[in-house]
């Protein structure tokens, strides 16, 4: 059983769960109709249009052994009511399909979708997380908020339910040429803003490399809590270099207050909890992800690379441009300095003679 | 530029405007003897240049060479502009970019280190060439400007050229601007799981346990070392088995004597202490040039703690580990302090 599958990462786990043969069923569980997009792959899904609270029945009646749980909104989106809404699926979603999966008898796998913002942010953080750092401050995003209160539920259902595997997945922000996230709206913008004085280091994971940790952790047991994201660091300044886009750095509270603007005026959707990632950065230790999974994701410069390729169209300036200005320059002063010897020669020969 | 470089790059200048070229030997002249030594075998050029000053023999090879020298140059910093500007560079975990440090803090922070603060190195030979090494020194000089001179003593002397991965107090990396400085040039905040991790990567690690006492205190309590926590830097180099090299640093309490501590104005910003040097508040900004002490920074034999890697939780022995550390720098600064009778001498 796959919740959210109306969504773009649900969507995919549900199909490439369904295309494997060790899987008999593959149900989808969403409130919402599945877009035109993504109805093509769900095709071998069986879905039912539910939300959390009358799922929760669903679910015993179906008698399910594995439960992917990928319902988690990342961002308020306005048009489908915004924080509250949010809220609603994020925490009270879960709470609800974790109380559902504890009286599930049958049920023996609860992969459950997190994310690195568990670790919250403050200026005390150690530069890496581990699986086993606590937050030191409470996040002032509203994601991370959630994030927070869907691990503490998972906490409880691994005390009550100790015989089910539960696997939770701390995944950085997601990145590919198609995906449409925040971030890559983000990245996409001809001018990007940053926060002045700050240059997170960030690091991301590649929608594919996400897809195949959450096939595995279905398919294999890997109960536990695990980073997942891609080797490697970019600071902010770095992607938006790489990304040929022109940084405008402002300051910490003015970058709030335009974004508080522009959510309202329903541009850019830059929240508190971008804001906290771009002033504190986070970096995690993936070691034992790699060694539970025996999988190794691509690089964060890698998954950027490949978000690059699909989002050339903006960029200013470009590692060609550059090159070619480079180029440029060197000719123009050599050109120059090859004049100015020259009539230094022959000032030179004419006082001589 | 360096000011080798600008002495090595003499030559061509004197070439360009022939009349010039008497200036420079006039400077070498002048200085004292063992700068005039170090300059004669660093630039070979001018000394055949002297006898020969008229002749125009030397000159068709001369300029040939020197057009290379500028040529490479400017190839090579717009190079460094656009690998900058593309974003074509790389930095690890804790945020360090080691192309960046190497081309523009480290030049810059070597005028200081040399010619400004005349910094004298002993015993560098007690660093080890590879593997994690704990550095623990003594803090002063109210702008910790003792962490970054001994991070470009280590880059210059060593002779693997090694970076000091430096522990900050989260202030530091509280302020925009100066935490991505210090993040960029290598340093993290003084956690365990940072220094841990710095540690076991084989990194050198430098840490000032008397934090903010120490570069706090005021010009009357110069040289006494102040107390070093609790020592979580010998657990954190017991868990990891890295050996603990005492550095004591003599000089930086005289850049900035700080004659007394306005608590109250301190408080008020939210910094530990406001300094009142003899230049500070009174001069504004110029009271930030650092006094033209002299310096001496030495490095004491490594202290071994890989056998003593079950003891990380022990609070005795970490306790005796960390006096002895201390004591040992203490002792230290007091002989290196009989080495330089004279804080402003040559």
């Amino acid at each position: 059983m796959v919740t959210g599958v109306s969504r773009f990462l649900g969507a995919r786990v549900a199909a490439r769960l369904a295309a494997d043969p060790r899987i008999e069923r593959v149900i989808g569980l969403d409130p919402n109709e599945p877009p035109a997009g993504l109805a093509g792959l769900l095709d071998d899904v069986e879905l039912i249009r539910a939300d959390a609270r009358a799922a929760s029945g669903a679910i015993a009646d179906l008698g399910a052994e594995a439960m992917v749980h990928l319902a988690v909104t990342s961002a308020p989106d306005p048009h489908a009511g915004g924080r509250a809404a949010m809220k609603e699926q994020n925490v009270i979603g879960t709470m609800q399909l974790i109380a559902a999966a504890q009286a599930a008898p049958k049920l023996r796998k609860l992969v459950i979708r997190s994310s690195t913002a568990a670790y919250g942010a403050s200026f005390k953080d150690p530069a890496v997380f581990t699986e086993e750092t606590e937050p030191r401050a409470v996040p002032r995003g509203s994601f991370a908020r959630d994030i927070l209160d869907i691990e503490g539920y998972v906490r409880g259902f691994r005390r009550r339910r100790p015989g089910v595997d539960a696997t939770v997945l701390r995944f950085a922000p997601f990145l590919s040429s198609t995906a449409d996230t925040t971030l890559t709206r983000y990245f996409s913008q001809p001018l990007v803003p940053t926060v002045w004085g700050r240059d997170a280091r960030l690091q991301f994971v590649h929608v594919d490399d996400a897809l195949e940790i959450l096939h595995r952790s279905v398919i294999e047991d890997h109960p536990g809590t695990f980073n997942v994201a891609g080797a490697g660091v970019l600071s902010l300044s770095q992607a938006v270099r790489r990304a040929g886009r022109i940084s405008v750095p402002l300051l910490e509270g003015t970058l709030s207050s335009v974004a508080a603007v522009a959510r309202t005026v329903g541009i850019g959707q830059i929240g508190l909890d971008q804001i906290d990632l771009f002033v504190h950065g986070r970096v995690v230790d993936t070691t034992r992800l790699v060694r539970e999974f025996g999988f190794t994701p691509r690089t964060t410069a890698e998954a950027f690379e490949d978000f690059m390729q699909g989002h050339r169209a903006g960029s200013t300036l470009t590692a060609d441009r550059l090159a070619a200005a480079e180029q440029a320059i060197l000719d123009g002063i050599r050109r120059v300095r090859a004049a100015a010897e020259q009539t230094a020669d022959t000032a030179v020969g004419g006082d001589r003679s | 530029m360096s000011q080798e470089e600008r002495r090595r790059a003499l030559p061509g200048h004197s070439d360009f405007t022939l009349p010039a070229a008497a200036a420079p030997k006039a400077v070498n002249g002048r200085r004292p003897v063992p700068r005039a030594g170090r300059r004669t075998q660093a630039a070979d050029a001018p000394v055949p240049d002297a006898p020969t000053s008229d002749a125009p023999a030397p000159e068709p090879e001369q300029p040939a060479d020197v057009v290379d020298v500028w040529d490479q140059r400017i190839a090579g910093a717009l190079a460094f502009l656009r690998r900058r500007l593309a974003g074509a560079y790389e930095i690890d975990d804790f945020g360090f970019d080691p192309e960046l440090t190497d081309s523009v803090f480290y030049p810059m922070l070597r005028v200081l280190y040399r010619d400004w603060f005349r910094t004298e190195v002993y015993g560098i030979e007690n660093v080890p060439d590879t593997g994690g090494g704990l550095l623990v020194g003594n803090h002063s000089g109210t702008l910790a400007l003792d962490a970054v001179m001994l991070s470009v003593a280590l880059r210059d002397r060593h002779p693997q050229d090694r970076y000091l991965r430096l522990l900050g107090a989260d202030l530091v990396f509280r302020m925009p601007m100066l935490s991505e400085l210090a993040r960029k040039a290598g340093a993290t905040v003084a956690c365990h799981p940072d220094a841990e991790r710095l540690m076991s990567a084989g990194e050198l690690v430098g840490v000032f346990p008397e934090g903010f006492k120490g570069i706090g205190k005021r010009y009357a309590d110069r040289y006494k070392l102040q107390r070093f926590g609790r020592g979580g830097f010998v657990s954190a180099a017991l868990r990891t088995g890295t050996p603990i090299i005492p550095v004591a640093i003599v000089g930086a309490e005289e850049v900035y004597p700080m004659l007394a501590d306005l608590k109250p104005l301190a408080r008020l910003l939210g910094v530990p202490y406001f300094p009142v040097t003899p230049t500070f508040p009174w001069l504004g900004p110029l009271g930030l040039v650092p006094l033209p002490s002299k310096w001496l920074i030495q490095f004491c034999p490594p202290i071994p703690t890989a056998h003593l890697t079950e003891f990380a939780d022990d609070p005795m022995v970490v306790y005796n580990l960390s006096d002895q550390v201390r004591e040992t720098i203490q002792a230290t600064l007091h002989t290196l302090l009989e080495k330089r009778p004279d804080p402003f001498g040559p």
